[in-house]
């Protein structure tokens, strides 16, 4: 589904992705981890598109097309998405109004008719119960005024919505409590099939108690410096990054 | 005198024309202020980012010298009017249309009758209140106003009365208002305990260069609640200026929303005087530009007595190479102790051309009061942009999203949501461009 090949990216002259390369199947799971300052969270926008990141090298081949060649909303419109460490604030558009906006500029793309604001709204209360959200949180503006755990969940039910192939979850679990942190992994369990894909970026293991990863990347420095099982996760969670840093130097 | 020595010569004419007794007295006093005054200059503090240049020197022939223009129908208004319920006041290229009018189910106790007809039947009362919240040496386009007084509304409403559906006031202008320069006077009377709601709004039926300088004088009387919102969707080749001027009680509360989107060239004024103790204004605004417009807000707000409030939030969109000003002044007497006010100014720009001149003024000589004010200038957030883009939203959709969210909030201070809807549509149509204003 993905191959990225050699990946350089950099921020205001600053390179950050010094020489990626990873390849995600269909029905993987990939985490990505790695300390503050690795490059992970770059890594997770560059795939979503950002415009403020320059790609100085690399190529990104997703289900056989350039992937750094589409626009952002080019990429949503094909499957990529992006569950975002800071949820965005936009007060004044609902969330309804939102999420229909987008699923059908989604369907739009794929040549499909638009869905009607009543039979969206079946479509979104089913996918509610899934996160555990209450109609309510339709009708109030984008993440505005939500709590951390509000934001985070409201960013899987996007996902639950627009139903991408390849999903990153960019530092989901930051800011959770323990029941927050179950919701949104049952959510991102729940929509596991054998046909997508989720690269899940985080600091801490204890995410991947919850979703299981195929493979575990770390990422230091703006490169992959070891690869593995999800072993490796417990092993970096009991003996710290220093560790890995150490054993690859 | 330097400028507009054709304006004033126009003025004198129009002053010994014949006209009812309060009429021709305010034509008297404008001929003479704005013999005086002239147009204002940018070397004025006041107008400083506004040049009025292309007015002072234009010709216009005033509205009052011409017939009253015949063959609008009540279908062509219909997409510019509310309710049918509304009471409805319309003029035509800047005279009154008895025919377009809908004033006939008023209860008793409230008033609303067109300029002529007021000082015909019912001088008394009007000459109480004519020219005395915005008197004629007020300025040079107030003068103006006075020198060719004789169309507008006096709508008076009576102590404890509740007005159920607001009075629209309607200026349409059409092909045939070319060069031609109307002066409308609507005096409004909220007596005490009442509650009154007026909108008074400009359009255009064609694109022509004509000039409106309106005046509106606002009583709110003890207790008193009066809303106005103004809609100015003149035509992309006119002139306008704008101005209210308002006398509060004790107690009352004047509201006003200006929602700003036409002419080339375009100035709102809106001035209130909190002269009794506990009252407030809600001074709030919307004003979208493109293209080459210009438009300028500004407002004052004199803190009388103890007590009062004033809240002041203005927004703008500006793309292209148009240019928006805001003028936002507060003064606080010494006697206007416990003051509360809040003025906010938010701006964003669309394109590298567009420009704001934004200047919050607060003049404070009370020692126990709290006043704010804030002013921001940006851009379209780009993060927020590539959130709604990385859901599949197209760039497009995706920052006419932005630019109605950002919109919307200061709309939904409107207290009628039939005016709210009214309005986001506008604004939605401006920004995709399904409506040429």
């Amino acid at each position: 589904m993905l191959q990225i090949k050699d990946l350089h990216a950099s921020i205001d002259g600053k390179a950050i992705l010094k020489g990626i390369s990873l390849t995600v199947n269909a029905g993987e799971v990939h985490a990505v981890m790695g300390p503050n300052g690795s490059g992970k969270s770059t890594l997770a926008q560059v795939l979503a598109g950002h415009p403020a990141y320059e790609i100085t090298g690399g190529e990104v081949i997703y289900n056989g097309e350039n992937l750094l060649e589409m626009d952002a909303e080019v990429r949503a419109q094909h499957g990529v998405f992006l569950a975002f460490q800071y949820p965005v604030e936009i007060p004044g558009v609902s969330n309804a109004y939102f999420l229909r906006a987008a699923y059908n500029e989604i369907r739009k793309a794929k040549g499909l008719e638009e869905v009607d604001p009543m039979e969206f709204l079946d479509l979104v209360e089913e996918k509610l119960k899934l996160v555990d959200m209450d109609p309510s949180m339709l009708n109030r503006s984008v993440n505005s005024g939500f709590s951390g755990g509000e934001k985070k969940r409201n960013e899987i039910l996007q996902m639950a919505v627009l139903q991408p192939m390849l999903s990153i979850l960019d530092e989901t679990d930051s800011g959770l409590d323990i029941d927050a942190l179950r919701i949104v992994a049952e959510g991102v369990n729940a929509l596991k099939r054998p046909d997508n894909a989720a690269i899940v970026v985080t600091h801490y293991q204890r995410l991947l108690n919850y979703i299981v990863p195929d493979y575990v990347h770390v990422l230091a420095g703006g490169r992959i410096i070891k690869s593995g099982d999800k072993s490796l996760a417990l092993e970096l969670e009991a003996r710290g990054y220093d560790w890995v840093l150490e054993t690859v130097a | 005198m330097t400028t507009g020595l054709r304006f004033a010569e126009q003025a004198v004419a129009a002053s010994v024309a014949d006209a009812p007794g309060s009429i021709r007295a305010l034509r008297t006093e404008g001929a003479e202020s704005f013999k005086t005054l002239g147009f204002p200059t940018t070397r004025n503090e006041d107008w400083h980012y506004t040049s009025v240049q292309s007015i002072a020197t234009a010709q216009f022939t005033p509205a009052i010298d011409r017939a009253p223009s015949t063959g609008v129908t009540t279908e062509s208004l219909a997409p510019y009017t509310f309710g049918a319920d509304w009471p409805l006041v319309v003029f035509v290229n800047g005279r009154f249309s008895a025919e377009l009018s809908t004033l006939a189910s008023l209860p008793a106790g409230i008033r609303v009758l067109d300029m002529a007809t007021a000082s015909a039947q019912d001088a008394e009362l009007l000459g109480k209140f004519l020219g005395t919240a915005a008197p004629a040496n007020r300025d040079g386009f107030t003068a103006l106003n006075a020198a060719f007084a004789g169309e507008g509304t006096f709508i008076h409403v009576a102590k404890e009365m509740v007005i159920e559906h607001p009075i629209h006031i309607l200026h349409v202008m059409d092909a045939r208002a070319a060069g031609v320069m109307s002066h409308p006077r609507h005096v409004m009377v909220a007596e005490r305990h009442a509650k009154a709601s007026v909108v008074e709004s400009y359009v255009s039926l064609a694109d022509a260069t004509y000039f409106t300088n309106s005046v509106v004088e606002a009583f709110v009387e003890d207790g008193a609640t009066l809303s106005v919102v103004r809609i100015q969707r003149e035509a992309r080749s006119a002139y306008h200026v704008g101005t209210v001027e308002a006398r509060q009680g004790r107690d009352s509360h004047f509201l006003t929303f200006t929602f700003q989107t036409g002419a080339a060239l375009s100035r709102s004024n809106v001035y209130t005087v909190l002269d009794g103790e506990g009252c407030g204004c809600t001074i709030n605004g919307l004003y979208m530009l493109d293209g080459e417009q210009h438009g300028d807000h500004q407002t004052r707000v004199e803190h009388v007595k103890e007590n009062c409030f004033s809240r002041e939030a203005y927004k703008g969109l500006i793309d292209d190479r148009a240019h928006g000003v805001f003028n936002g002044k507060v003064y606080v007497h010494p006697e206007a102790q416990k003051t509360d006010g809040k003025q906010t100014n938010h701006t964003l720009l669309l394109s590298e051309k567009a420009q704001i001149d934004t200047k919050p003024q607060l003049e404070i000589f009370a020692d126990d009061v709290k006043c704010t004010h804030g002013a921001t200038v940006g851009r379209i957030d780009e993060t927020s942009l590539f959130y709604l883009k990385s859901r599949g939203v197209g760039k497009v959709l995706a920052k006419q999203l932005l630019m109605y969210a950002f919109a919307a909030d200061v709309l939904e201070t409107i207290e009628n949501p039939v005016i709210v809807e009214a309005l986001e549509k506008l604004t939605v149509e401006r920004f995709t461009g399904s409506s040429s204003h």
